[in-house]
């Protein structure tokens, strides 16, 4: 838990190898492997994926120097990506990826939301959570009605499949969806990287749902993922703004490697799987490699020291493990709160203070919500509904 | 700019003669080429072994002890593949009862047709999955098993059908299309149900095999209905194309 970033030198770059086989390992057990292990496999999928595309966006935006040491490392961390996501198995359908992708949403999300030293940013995260935490219901309810399984074979207990904000009433007008960025030169280091960290989880939820959403053949499951990669998407939206738009392009880059250090890390320190920790451990000490590459050149560059950006030592890390009692209170004390420009209100002050949301949600919603459709009147139940008979075949429904 | 939003009807362009000119073309680029590589296919096979050496398994079942009274008269690797079976023909028939509520919903809109299931038909066939699904919950329960968990070869089972659910629930394909995707299920299913027999009847359940005796019955019914519908819905279409 004390890793000194500083001190800590990790893999040169010139060090970080690969062959295809070694990219393309035997993936983790659907079955048996603990549901942690794939979060931690989502998020630092997520994690390398926005690392890309924050350094393409840099390419594209910043001085010519930087193009060939921001392809260097996109390299490595483009195939850093693959090694990780690669261990997703076959069997795991795109269904049921996506319900450990809003496992992922949730219980990292409230592990961050908890540590979060700034009580604003803090409150972001409860409000974004307890929408991830109703997709998570609606696409169980899909998979339970539409493909007869039951997503608890894939949370394991650890979260609960219940309604949080409903999904119907989280489209907002761009306008409701910024908020407050946090002050870089007096931010607290984890708050920063708490803010790449679930910004990138977002994105790549976001992206895997526009992938994936046209490969489902029911017009429900696609009019459901269209409907919650939008919400992604503002999702993304929302936590982009906590990021400060002063820190320089090169003071990003630094911070989202400290990032991938700091996460890479978190994940070695709660792995059970020997195998899939021997590939965090790794990957830490590639990251710290990347992170001083980049120290040298802000150093260089900027003539900053990072040490005003960067923590001598790791913070606290993410906590791999069942968030259910916060996770609960926050729902039963902040499930009715609604955005308004950069503040949260209660959803009785919602049509005067955020009247743009509310035309705008209406007009999405006016041909029906696939959220709703989907879940009406859903329980989860161990083993699905049908357990319970509900099934327009049992006896006395209204077949 | 607006347009019409009509569709010049081309018909299906996947084969060759969907453009001769271009097909020429293509065979010409194709032929003229080098592979880069020498070789057939056997690499694909040596690339496999490589990872399949390895023998890493697709899961397990869980190590959660079955009841002792459960487990009296046989070992606990027995009952372990016993309960992957039933875990698999749970989960199949459970599957089962939503593609059956699709071809409903399907035939529903449709309105019945002749030849084809009448919606009766698909309800009493629904009815009976429903009821194998939670007959196969009790009786896992019973041995001291988890209804609840995916066991490997449900694991599989779902990979292997999830095409027919695709097929079901695509709102673009035909009463017989649908069929031909329930024909696969339906015969998956009775040698699933088959095979259970036979396990419980070497086992000594036979209260179980009686019951999945049973459950064979409705299915090889279920089996001639699909088969016979999707052949009458074939040929019905022969004749109309003749006349």
């Amino acid at each position: 838990m004390s890793l000194d970033i500083f001190k800590e030198k990790g893999t040169p770059l010139d060090k970080q190898l690969f062959t295809w086989r070694d990219l393309v390992r035997t993936p983790t057990s659907k079955l048996d492997d603990d549901a942690f292990t794939r979060v931690r496999i989502i998020l630092m999928n997520g994690i390398e994926a926005n690392a890309l595309r924050t350094m393409h966006a840099m390419a594209r935006m910043m001085n010519g120097q930087f193009r060939l040491p921001l392809a260097k490392v996109r390299r490595v961390e483009q195939h850093q990506q693959t090694m990780v996501n690669w261990l997703l198995p076959a069997d795991l359908s795109p269904l049921e990826t996506t319900i450990a992708f809003e496992q992922v949403a949730i219980e990292v999300t409230a592990s961050v939301a908890q540590h979060e030293p700034d009580p604003y940013l803090a409150q972001v995260y409860r409000f974004g959570l307890l929408e991830d935490f109703d997709h998570l219901y609606r696409f169980s309810a899909l998979m339970d009605r539409v493909m007869g399984a039951d997503a608890n074979t894939i949370v394991q207990n650890y979260s609960d499949i219940m309604p949080g904000r409903p999904t119907q009433v989280e489209h907002r007008a761009p306008e409701d969806d910024l908020r407050e960025h946090y002050d870089c030169t007096k931010a607290d280091p984890l708050t920063k990287i708490h803010a790449a960290t679930i910004t990138a989880g977002e994105n790549q939820t976001h992206d895997y749902y526009m992938t994936i959403g046209p490969m489902f053949a029911d017009p429900i499951a696609r009019q459901l993922y269209a409907e919650i990669a939008s919400i992604e998407e503002q999702h993304v939206t929302q936590y982009e703004s906590l990021m400060d738009p002063n820190e320089t392009p090169l003071e990003k880059w630094m911070l989202h490697e400290a990032t991938e250090v700091y996460n890479y890390y978190s994940c070695a320190e709660y792995e059970t799987n020997p195998r899939i920790k021997q590939i965090w451990e790794r990957f830490v000490d590639y990251e710290l490699g990347h992170l001083h590459m980049v120290m040298d050149l802000f150093q260089q560059i900027e003539r900053r020291d990072p040490a005003e950006v960067l923590p001598q030592t790791l913070p606290e890390l993410i906590d791999y493990q069942s968030h259910r009692q916060f996770v609960r209170e926050t729902l039963n004390n902040e499930v009715d709160l609604r955005a308004a420009g950069t503040r949260f209100i209660n959803v009785e002050d919602e049509a005067a203070k955020a009247p743009a949301s509310i035309a705008y949600r209406e007009q999405m919603n006016s041909e029906g919500s696939p959220s709703e459709i989907v879940a009406a009147g859903y329980v989860w139940t161990p083993g699905t509904e049908l357990v319970d008979r509900k099934s327009v075949f049992a006896k006395g429904a209204g077949a | 700019m607006k347009s019409t939003g009509a569709q010049r009807v081309m018909g299906n362009r996947t084969g060759m003669q969907t453009s001769p000119e271009l097909a020429d073309e293509i065979i010409e680029g194709s032929t003229a080429a080098t592979p880069s590589s020498g070789g057939g296919v056997e690499g694909i096979a040596e690339s496999r072994v490589d990872y399949i050496t390895e023998g890493f398994p697709l899961g397990s079942m869980p190590l959660v002890p079955v009841s002792e009274e459960a487990v009296a008269d046989e070992d606990e690797a027995t009952m372990a593949v016993l309960l992957d079976k039933l875990s698999e023909r749970l989960a199949f028939e459970r599957m089962g009862v939503r593609l059956y509520e699709a071809l409903l919903n399907k035939c529903e809109t449709l309105g019945e047709m002749s030849p084809g299931p009448t919606l009766e038909e698909i309800r009493r066939i629904g009815t009976e999955e429903l009821d194998h699904f939670l007959m196969l919950n009790e009786t896992i329960t019973d041995l001291g098993g988890d209804p609840t968990v995916e066991s490997p070869s449900a694991d599989i089972a779902a990979v292997t059908s999830m095409g027919i659910m695709q097929v079901l629930t695509d709102p673009r394909s035909s009463v017989p299309q649908c069929l031909q995707a329930l024909l696969t299920a339906e015969l998956t299913d009775n040698a699933g149900w088959e095979l259970l027999i036979e396990m419980a009847s070497n086992l000594g359940y036979d209260d179980m095999r009686q019951q999945f005796e049973t459950a064979l019955t409705h299915e090889e019914e279920h089996l001639q209905n699909v088969r016979d519908w999707l052949s009458d819905c074939v040929m019905d279409k022969i004749q109309t194309e003749e006349s």
